[in-house]
């Protein structure tokens, strides 16, 4: 191996630079698979069903995949700091009756919505801090908050579902119009792409998952890394709740749950995001749920047994997972721009 | 103390760095180190060399701020200091590069190189950004002038070989511009043809003079050509201290052979 330059030549690429063609980039990029899956899946539906991609069939996908991408979204960052929040299912009925009561008690529904996006923030805030301070493992102190949760939010609604408050031009863009869970959505996955990618803490929060002892000796603030992907879980799961919530028209304090979460950690897991820590994808997350979307839509057309939609999806995620500790092993995968 | 003046005109006096004035340390009732007298000056290349359980690391942990001396005194440029954490060493020009590499695996060279250093543009005057392109720039140049070869500045570091990651650990400590560089065991469990870019970025920085080196070594052999004096450390105190041309791998062996069969 060559390990030195010529001297006196001007700084150019380095060697090998140039050979990374787009094949290679296309290989190494962890959300490829992910893709490759969602065509192929378009694909076949599209063949067997002859009615898969029209505008009816897509938008009622989009829907769905819409309330799955964003907990997938909120998931990832804490699933590359080896992290999870089992409890984002249950915040997502919590804040709905959060802005739910704020609005009975006449504080207006602007303050109602912040009302029920702050208690999600608040959850997971003290997720984070019974994580970091007292060191219990993620998977267990959110398991306790997703029980605790549950009850709670079933005691304040009386276990009934209620009518969301009527609000206009706010109710339609926070999930009222059609198309509105699926533009918060896409504008979610573009921001956390941005945030885990192009932002400071987005690289501590990967350089934390992947060394944090080295991250610690560099200076980063640990703790602070992990509370506030915390934060921003719940307060994005809060935010889910309240766009279903206008989207729907009513306020269920079943909605949401284990279901809902355990539908956002396969998508992120069979988009290319492992729970190792150090590396996952937003755009990949995103994709999945369109595929776990999709799966459950089109075996739903086809009239196949509901049955085999859980079947085929645990099958996928095992698969998934065993892809991904596969790539991670050869090296061979450089996670996406991080 | 060694700086009184001479009659006759003298050489003018190195720099004197670092100096550490008969440290001790001792770990319950185990002593470690029992007084340790030890010098660096500017642009030198020491080799601290010594046995498992030496007092090496000990010592290294104490210049690094981990530990604190319970006696003697450490001198940087003359002032005495008294680190209480690692960021105090750091704070006062002290880089310390541990074997057990303190690399984001995960992240590519440059983002390692610019880790909490990163450079950003506000966009719409208020978001800011990472700068991936000056970042790229510079680490490329930077490398290039350190004379360390990988295939592209983008690679995750988990793809690099051994000596690749280790060259990349060295190359982001003197990118910090210390003053004073701890390389503790660079060499470990690397191939000779990998160990000759470690060896070959220490000779580069030798002859830039931009920094004072102490080279932890347990496998001296390796490390004796770029070594402008050795310093063999065994069973808590400096044994030897000697510039490298007044002594040799050869006697080097037989020193510390004998040492294993006169235990004292």
């Amino acid at each position: 191996m060559d390990t030195r330059v010529e001297p006196g030549r001007p700084p150019a690429p380095l060697a090998g630079e140039a050979r990374l063609g787009w094949a290679r980039w296309l290989l190494q990029r962890r959300e490829t698979g992910i893709v490759g899956v969602a065509v192929a899946m378009v694909v076949v539906f599209q063949i067997l069903t002859t009615t898969f991609l029209t505008a009816t069939n897509l938008s009622v996908i989009f829907q769905l995949a819409a309330e799955i991408a964003i907990i997938a979204v909120a998931e990832v960052p804490l699933m590359v700091l080896a992290e999870i929040d089992l409890s984002l299912g249950n915040i997502f009925a919590l804040s709905s009756f959060v802005m739910y009561f704020a609005y009975q008690a006449h504080l207006g529904l602007v303050a109602g919505i912040a009302a029920g996006v702050a208690s999600g923030a608040v959850v997971g805030l003290l997720n984070g801090l019974i994580t970091v301070k007292l060191r219990v493992p993620s998977f267990i102190g959110t398991l306790g908050m997703l029980y605790a949760l549950n009850g709670f939010t079933l005691i304040i609604s009386g276990g009934y579902p209620v009518i969301t408050p009527a609000g206009g031009g706010l109710a339609s863009v926070m999930g009222a119009a059609n198309a509105a869970p699926f533009i918060w959505a896409g504008v979610i996955v573009v921001v956390w792409h941005v945030f885990l990618n192009r932002t400071r803490v987005g690289g501590y929060t990967v350089a934390v998952g992947s060394n944090p002892v080295a991250s610690r000796e560099a200076g980063i603030q640990v703790d602070q890394v992990k509370i506030l992907a915390f934060v921003l879980a719940g307060a994005l799961a809060a935010l889910t709740g309240i766009i279903e919530a206008f989207h729907l028209s009513s306020i269920d304090p079943l909605a949401g749950g284990t279901g809902l979460l355990l539908e956002g950690i396969a998508a992120a897991v069979i988009g290319g995001t492992a729970l190792t820590g150090g590396s996952g994808t937003i755009v990949g997350a995103a994709v999945g749920a369109f595929v776990i979307s999709g799966l459950n839509d089109g075996l739903n057309v086809l009239g196949v047994n509901a049955y085999a939609f859980d079947l085929i999806l645990g099958v996928a995620i095992v698969v998934a997972m065993v892809l991904n500790t596969r790539i991670a092993r050869s090296g061979g995968a450089s996670r996406g721009d991080v | 103390m060694a700086t009184s003046s001479a009659p006759s005109p003298a050489p003018p006096a190195p720099e004197r760095v670092l100096e550490a004035r008969n440290v001790r340390k001792s770990f319950g009732a185990i002593s470690v180190l029992k007084g340790v007298n030890l010098h660096l000056d500017r642009g030198e290349v020491l080799g601290l060399i010594g046995d498992n359980g030496a007092g090496k690391s000990t010592m290294i942990k104490i210049l690094s701020g981990y530990h604190s001396p319970d006696a003697g005194e450490i001198l940087i440029y003359g002032q005495p200091v008294h680190f209480r954490s690692p960021a105090d060493s750091r704070a006062a020009g002290i880089e310390t590069v541990y074997q057990d590499l303190g690399l984001v695996n995960d992240l590519s060279v440059y983002r390692n190189l610019f880790l909490r250093r990163e450079p950003v543009r506000r966009y719409l005057g208020l978001v800011p950004i990472l700068d991936d392109r000056r970042m790229e720039e510079e680490s490329r140049v930077f490398l290039q002038a350190m004379r360390v070869s990988i295939p592209s500045v983008r690679s995750t570091v988990a793809t690099l070989s051994g000596g690749q990651r280790q060259a990349i650990a060295v190359a982001r400590s003197v990118y910090l511009k210390p003053r004073i560089l701890i390389l503790d065991e660079p060499l470990a469990a690397m191939g000779a043809k990998e160990g000759r870019m470690i060896l070959d970025l220490i000779v580069e920085l030798k002859r830039t003079q931009a920094t004072s080196i102490i080279l932890i070594a347990h496998n001296y052999a390796q490390v004796f050509d770029v070594c402008d004096r050795i310093a063999w450390l065994a069973d808590g105190t400096i044994r030897l201290d000697v510039p490298v041309s007044q002594t040799s791998v050869e006697e080097m062996t037989r020193l510390v052979t004998e040492e294993y069969r006169l235990p004292s």
